[in-house]
């Protein structure tokens, strides 16, 4: 049976001005995956990142949400692709001006006609699911680090989206904060089956969630290997990647 | 969307179908769970027919229903609904929903005066402390011992200084002409309009310079001090500079304050010509004063006291922006709502301190007569 798929890019070239980060990427997410991108620092994960959840243009080539093309789309169009898309940033990025649970209503306020009891289910509901349960009241800067990033997923998730975004969910993070964060989106993933796409270069974090992946190379400034974390370390499609996923690890692979 | 539910023998049936998203306002909800509550109901069983996508809108209608089994005493069947679904139901009813009751209350009359006296005292302290690391710095500097970086300086100069040439002219040059205007309605009824040269020079040279240059840098530059150092104490730079040992007085302040006490005087200076040939504007313009006769009029009025005194006015307002930019820039929260107050409070606080300023220094003045 053939998966759905869910976001596809064609012939896509991301950079800045005159600088290309990477080039003609061909790559497809299924519904329902957990899809890692990896690569050393620099390779341009993040903007790769920018560039599906439409804050940068790309340079060439087409990204395809859900069959509408994202990058030729109109602002109204783009809007109502992002309604049914949240994306959790490195910092949590949590209005600190908010408290938790007006940082999660903000979304539902904004593109729903909910009434204000059914949000404050929604949002308690939302706060449950991410472990924060009764920290509605509680400012950003009240909270640690970890759990300002789940709050920031708690409000990702606020919309009920199809897709969610990950910037480097794990940094910061200590092990079991980071471990404990690593088994939320699981849960999220199977629960409510949502599609998750994750920039990572935590090797323990993404062999754990990751069910299928593209590798990016620097030097090369194109994608050098595609499938599950797990399968790449056990058939290494090249030394670059085996390097990657064993910390260094030197072997000659054919 | 479909949610039908009817009574049979004391079992409630929900029946839900179809496309089940932001069914919120489409369902009337309400009479629903008042049926749930009626004693006729003595078990709840939800099932599907070709049910298809659903929110978190049906997650809160159903949870509710879970609610009011468990507080009537009821049995409630779910196993019909999705696997999500139910985990998510288990989930909303397994945690402690109450909100720990918030650390914001409200506080009584008494508890806000103790607190404002109590945060008042403290400013103060810490207003008092900030001077004397900031003299402490400027005696270093002074000396050849403050740890700066000259390139710092440099790049403060340039801002402050030539960049701020273009706005101090043009805000200068229409404050003496409005000066003059205002003068000369009332000097022309006497025919003395001549005197307007005298008005704006003395006006100007004065106070009314250094007034506008100090109003303007404040906000220009004072508040550009406060947002830059706020930032940096929510980047965590200014931890940075203590935990390697470099005093963020030297470092910071000292290049800002000293940076803003040698243009704000070259900035009156040139605040007080552009004043001057504003006010030469209008009267050559639409007094019809000639020009050699107005200028002869301004020179007349020139007194080099009176200049002095405007231009120690610019070094006590470039002390008090830059100091003022600085404090609470130092002093900022460490999150993106605080450095707009800081920068708020800078330009106030700046502003407030060149008036009261101002103020004691026209009291000197007239009390040794200069």
């Amino acid at each position: 049976m053939t998966k759905e798929t869910i976001i596809e890019t064609e012939r896509l070239t991301m950079g800045y001005g005159s600088f290309v980060l990477q080039k003609e990427m061909n790559f497809k997410i299924n519904a329902h995956d957990i899809f890692i991108i990896m690569g050393g620092s620099g390779c341009g994960k993040s903007s790769l990142l920018r560039v599906l959840t439409g804050l940068v243009s790309p340079l060439k080539g087409n990204v395809y949400i859900k069959g509408v093309n994202f990058t030729t789309a109109s602002p109204e169009e783009k809007k109502e692709i992002m309604k049914k898309c949240g994306v959790l940033y490195q910092s949590g990025a949590l209005f600190s001006s908010m408290t938790l649970a007006e940082n999660i209503a903000l979304p539902l306020q904004q593109y729903t006609d909910y009434s204000p009891k059914t949000i404050d289910e929604i949002v308690s509901l939302k706060l449950a699911l991410v472990g924060l349960s009764g920290f509605e009241t509680f400012y950003p800067s009240e909270i640690s680090g970890g759990m300002k990033k789940r709050a920031g997923l708690a409000r990702a998730l606020a919309l009920d989206p199809d897709i969610v975004y990950f910037d480097e969910p794990s940094a910061g993070l200590d092990p079991i904060s980071s471990k404990l964060l690593d088994d939320l989106m699981k849960n999220i993933n199977q629960t409510l089956g949502t599609t998750l796409v994750v920039v990572t270069h935590e090797l323990d974090s993404l062999l754990d969630i990751g069910t299928n992946g593209i590798y990016l190379d620097a030097d090369s400034k194109t994608i050098i290997a595609n499938g599950s974390p797990k399968e790449l370390l056990k058939n290494p499609p090249n030394q670059i990647v085996y390097e990657f996923l064993t910390r260094g690890k030197q072997k000659n692979v054919k | 969307m479909d949610i039908t539910y009817q009574e049979q023998r004391g079992c409630l049936t929900v029946v839900l179908s179809g496309n089940l998203l932001h069914i919120d306002s489409q369902f009337n909800k309400e009479e629903l769970f008042r049926f749930a509550r009626t004693n006729q109901v003595k078990n709840i069983v939800i099932c599907q027919q070709n049910m298809d996508e659903w929110d978190s809108s049906l997650v809160v209608i159903l949870f509710q229903l879970m609610k009011i089994a468990q507080d009537r005493g009821i049995s409630i069947d779910i196993t019909a609904m999705p696997d999500g679904l139910q985990k998510l139901l288990f989930l909303s009813l397994t945690v402690d929903r109450h909100p720990i009751k918030s650390k914001h209350n409200k506080s009584d009359f008494l508890e806000k005066v103790g607190t404002w006296g109590i945060n008042t005292i403290s400013s103060i302290k810490r207003g008092f402390l900030f001077l004397g690391s900031c003299f402490h710095s400027l005696g270093r500097f002074f000396t050849g011992c403050a740890i700066f970086r000259s390139v710092d300086l440099w790049r403060i100069l340039d801002d402050c200084g030539p960049k701020a040439i273009l706005i101090v002219s043009l805000i200068s040059f229409m404050v003496g002409l409005i000066l003059a205007f205002v003068g000369a309605i009332q000097l022309k009824t006497f025919g003395a309009q001549i005197f307007v040269a005298s008005l704006v020079t003395i006006g100007m040279i004065r106070i009314m310079g250094a007034i506008m240059v100090g109003i303007i840098m404040a906000g220009r530059t004072g508040a550009s001090y406060a947002a830059t150092i706020g930032t940096m104490q929510v980047n965590e730079e200014l931890d940075a500079l203590k935990t390697m040992g470099i005093p963020v007085t030297d470092f910071l302040i000292l290049p800002r304050v000293v940076a803003l006490i040698l243009t704000m005087p070259l900035l009156v200076l040139l605040a007080d010509f552009a004043g001057m040939l504003g006010g030469g504007f209008v009267g050559t313009l639409m007094l019809e004063i000639p020009p050699e006769e107005y200028w002869k009029y301004a020179w007349k009025a020139f007194d080099l006291t009176s200049f002095l005194v405007g231009i120690f006015h610019g070094i006590v307002f470039g002390f008090v922006i830059s100091l003022s930019g600085c404090y609470f820039g130092i002093h900022c929260g460490r999150n993106a709502d605080s450095v707009g107050v800081a920068t708020t409070n800078a330009v106030v606080w700046a502003i407030v301190w060149m008036i009261v300023l101002t103020g004691i220094i026209t009291f000197f003045c007239e009390v040794f007569d200069i």
